[in-house]
């Protein structure tokens, strides 16, 4: 499991990479909100690329930076989830609170 | 229906073993040639049930929890997940999506991500004694 961030003015880009699951969660979390809190980005992306499985402790992960994030008013956006983290992904129902789809070129 | 193949695991109810446990499972199902898609269900599916019972069913002490994982004819495949923890008061509130007693970072969505990636659950629980669940799916036939 690591977390790499990039960022610029507007837009904060997190790169999850290895399994989420409640164990790994917390360290990506902390990593994510650190990294908010300076940043107060208008747009956060999620890209889970490089994310080789999720359970619902992936839900609760992007529930809870979706809501960190509306405090600075920013938007979610998650990019690049494979069929299958796309399927944990709507049985939440999360696309109503953020954006899925692939990554803009 | 016939037992094929069985393993059993008591592991401790440490977050670390979330991933063995899925593993284990995952490594054990393989002899059946499945889909990655069902590779995939039957790993979060039980990952979901290891982590009820350390995030709820050992909610502050570290337990041991019991997998028994069995295959059938058909490619009917079973996992009991199983611990002697708290239990749960209420199960069919504790299966209602979003329902959680885990606080802002969890999801509320472990049973019902058992129950749409399997093809049938079943709840055991008594509070104080422990919960048992158990997991069920026929994989596809592989031409």
């Amino acid at each position: 499991m690591s977390v790499r961030t990039e960022s610029n003015e507007r837009v904060l880009t997190v790169y999850l990479d290895g399994e989420i699951d409640h164990h790994t969660a917390k360290g990506m979390r902390e990593v994510i909100d650190k990294s908010i809190n300076e940043l107060m980005p208008e747009v956060l992306v999620l890209d889970f690329k490089d994310v080789t499985f999720m359970d619902s402790s992936g839900i609760g992960l992007v529930m809870g930076r979706y809501k960190e994030l509306k405090k600075c008013g920013g938007e979610l956006h998650i990019i690049n989830t494979t069929p299958h983290i796309t399927k944990v992904m709507k049985l939440s129902g999360i696309e109503r609170l953020a954006k899925l789809g692939k990554a803009e070129k | 229906m016939k037992s094929l193949n069985k393993f059993n695991l008591t592991v401790t109810s440490n977050s670390a073993n979330e991933s063995f446990i899925r593993s284990a499972v995952s490594a054990f199902i393989a002899q059946l040639d499945p889909t990655i898609e069902e590779l995939s269900d039957i790993k979060t599916a039980v990952s979901e049930a290891a982590t009820n019972c350390i995030v709820h069913a050992y909610k502050d002490t570290i337990g041991k929890i019991f997998i028994t994982c069995e295959i059938f004819e058909n490619r009917t495949i079973t996992v009991k997940v199983r611990d002697r923890g708290c239990g749960i008061e209420n199960i069919k509130q504790a299966m209602e999506p979003l329902f959680t007693t885990g606080g802002s970072e969890r999801a509320g969505l472990g049973f019902a991500v058992m129950e749409s990636f399997m093809d049938k659950l079943y709840v055991k629980s008594k509070v104080g004694v422990g919960t048992t669940v158990l997991l069920k799916k026929k994989l596809s036939v592989r031409i």
